[in-house]
């Protein structure tokens, strides 16, 4: 009898993380991406060595960088450098520059695409034909030349990635606020004199963080893969500080003979560019399920 | 239909005209010193004086912008700082392996993505369609310069079907343009399954469907030429993408375009190459989006010019 007195528990519809949790592919992503964190912050604890250290021994009687062996488990570097441990370190740089640059591209252009949306009129027409230059650019030149100008370090590199990067998020932005501000929960707070900034902030923004989320997490994929290509054509992180795309720039003329000093660092940036896109990918699924499988 | 290209055009320019002013402040307000990175670190004062002179670092901004920007407008892009010749030439120069390379990755990728992507969405929901889509995430996701050089070691190295590298035959552009077409047919595999899972959820391929057309047919026929759309829009858009992909193929596979030009004058820091190429790739890329919208309306009667 005391079964049927129980009330029912109210049943709540199924919430965006019960959707992303069937998602085996999401959380396989998410999982490589936990991992990878974890070895960006305990980088100098999981290294054997230390990855600025030239190791004698590192080389053969020629030379040679070595392949994979028990000593050094991904084999060595042109210096003689253990490219395991340097591997690990260069999680931080890719993570890092992926967080901070990401970051900053979606503070602006979530600042100036919603300011945009919220006021139309001439500042969204602005906005629409400055966006429209930005994209025009070609994204990975106007880095390069940037950071060519700009003598490159950790900060610009992430700052110049930001700076390419946040038109398109405002692009989003903007067009969620466009339709968002005519709602008529935004006319009721006006009406009842909630100051601009506020109605911003604590009426619409929360509106535009499912989005946020979304594409920032595909942003870090870009990103990363960005960082990996400027750092590569040298105009990236500067060595001695290791940095996936750096590795395999310092390797490439000898990467017939030693092939893994490129296919290592390479998987490296799949691995968590891949990673990053698919939990962005889900979460996008999970978020708006009228966007599923689509 | 007039109104509308005028439009078109007018924003063109206008967006031209913001990429000069961009690369304006770039060359000239960034550097501290353009005259001094011309003349070398041990040219005297004189020197240097004189080449601010030349170059009309010594007269107001706005003046220097104008007359930057008739220059631009000459077709004149200034002179390399290391090899003293006109940028203008050189890009020329280097034009055409990058147009050979472009299209032959903007075919790659064609090939690569659309009957990937129309494959999973006619498959929608089965393990062809997943393993489709997980391919195209690890197209999108891989590094183009790792792709490009493991595609050297193995095909060109190891199992030596294609040359290492150079410019010249068909078998020279083969791995370039793949390196290019993994990573775009990624995207285009995306976009193409998305939008024919539109179409194809729509009334007229239901139709088609109940009066027995062959389902290859009610594909091919009928659902592919609306479904292609976007994908115009999307080539019009990647040039972008392309050039900034060119700089890392060229440079990898030792090609002799526009990319390799900008990757030599990188390491050099020789601005006025840099800058000519970010200008010269900006006006490839707008005339893609015109061409695009342009071939819009001649491929959807539907939208002919509102």
């Amino acid at each position: 009898m005391a079964d049927v007195a129980v009330t029912p528990r109210r049943r709540r519809p199924p919430q965006a993380w019960d959707r992303l949790k069937r998602n085996r592919v999401a959380i396989a992503g998410l999982v490589v991406v936990a991992m990878i964190a974890l070895v960006a912050v305990f980088a100098p604890w999981l290294a054997p060595y230390d990855p600025a250290e030239q190791f004698p021994e590192g080389l053969s009687q020629e030379g040679r960088p070595f392949g994979p062996t028990a000593r050094y488990w991904l084999g060595t570097d042109l210096l003689g450098r253990d490219l395991f441990s340097r591997l690990l370190y260069g999680a931080r740089v890719s993570l890092l520059i992926g967080v901070v640059a990401n970051g900053a591209a979606l503070t602006i252009g979530a600042a100036l695409g919603g300011v945009a949306g919220y006021f139309k009129g001439w500042a969204g027409a602005v906005f629409m034909r400055f966006t429209d230059m930005m994209m025009a650019f070609p994204a990975l030149l106007l880095a390069i030349a940037l950071s060519a100008i700009l003598r490159p370090s950790l900060w610009i590199v992430a700052l110049v990635i930001a700076l390419v990067n946040w038109v398109w998020i405002a692009r989003v932005v903007y067009s969620q606020m466009l339709a968002l501000s005519a709602r008529e929960f935004v006319e009721a707070a006006r009406a009842i004199g909630v100051p601009t900034g506020r109605l911003l902030v604590r009426h619409l923004l929360p509106h535009v963080i499912p989005t946020l989320l979304v594409w920032g997490t595909l942003g870090i994929s870009t990103t990363v893969l960005f960082e990996a290509a400027l750092s590569f054509l040298g105009v990236g992180v500067r060595p001695p500080t290791p940095s996936w795309g750096g590795i395999i720039n310092e390797s490439q003329s000898y990467f017939l003979e030693a092939p893994w000093l490129v296919a290592a660092p390479g998987v490296a940036v799949l691995l968590t560019s891949l990673a990053f896109n698919l939990v962005g990918d889900g979460l996008r699924d999970a978020l708006d399920p009228q966007m599923r499988g689509r | 239909m007039a109104s509308y290209l005028f439009v078109r055009l007018g924003q063109a320019v206008l967006v031209l005209l913001g990429i000069v002013f961009l690369t304006f402040f770039l060359a000239f307000i960034v550097p501290a010193d353009p005259a001094r990175m011309i003349a070398g670190q041990s040219a005297t004062v004189e020197t240097v004086q004189r080449i601010r002179h030349e170059l009309g670092l010594d007269q107001p901004l706005g003046a220097q912008f104008w007359r930057y920007l008739r220059q631009v407008a000459r077709g004149d892009l200034g002179r390399s700082y290391a090899q003293k010749v006109e940028v203008a030439a050189l890009l020329r120069s280097r034009f055409p392996a990058t147009v050979q390379l472009m299209a032959a990755g903007i075919l790659c990728e064609l090939l690569i993505g659309l009957p990937a992507g129309i494959l999973a969405a006619v498959r929608r929901d089965t393990w062809l369609d997943r393993s489709v889509m997980v391919g195209a995430f690890l197209g999108v996701s891989a590094p183009q310069f790792a792709v490009g050089l493991l595609l050297l070691y193995l095909v060109a190295f190891r199992f030596a079907l294609l040359p290492l590298g150079g410019y010249g035959s068909l078998a020279h552009v083969i791995l370039p343009a793949l390196t290019l077409g993994i990573a775009g047919g990624g995207w285009y595999a995306r976009v193409m399954r998305s939008a024919m899972v539109e179409v194809l959820s729509q009334d007229f391929v239901r139709t088609a469907r109940a009066k027995g057309l062959p389902p290859a047919q009610v594909v091919s026929r009928h659902a592919l030429k609306n479904a292609v759309l976007p994908i115009v829009t999307m080539v019009g858009l990647d040039f972008g993408t392309f050039m900034g992909g060119v700089v890392v193929v060229e440079s990898v596979f030792g090609w002799p375009g526009i990319g390799q030009l900008a990757w030599q004058a990188i390491q050099i820091v020789d601005i006025p190459v840099i800058l000519g190429v970010v200008i010269f790739s900006a006006i490839a890329i707008v005339t893609g989006n015109v061409l695009a919208d342009l071939a819009y309306p001649w491929l959807d009667p539907k939208i002919r010019y509102q």
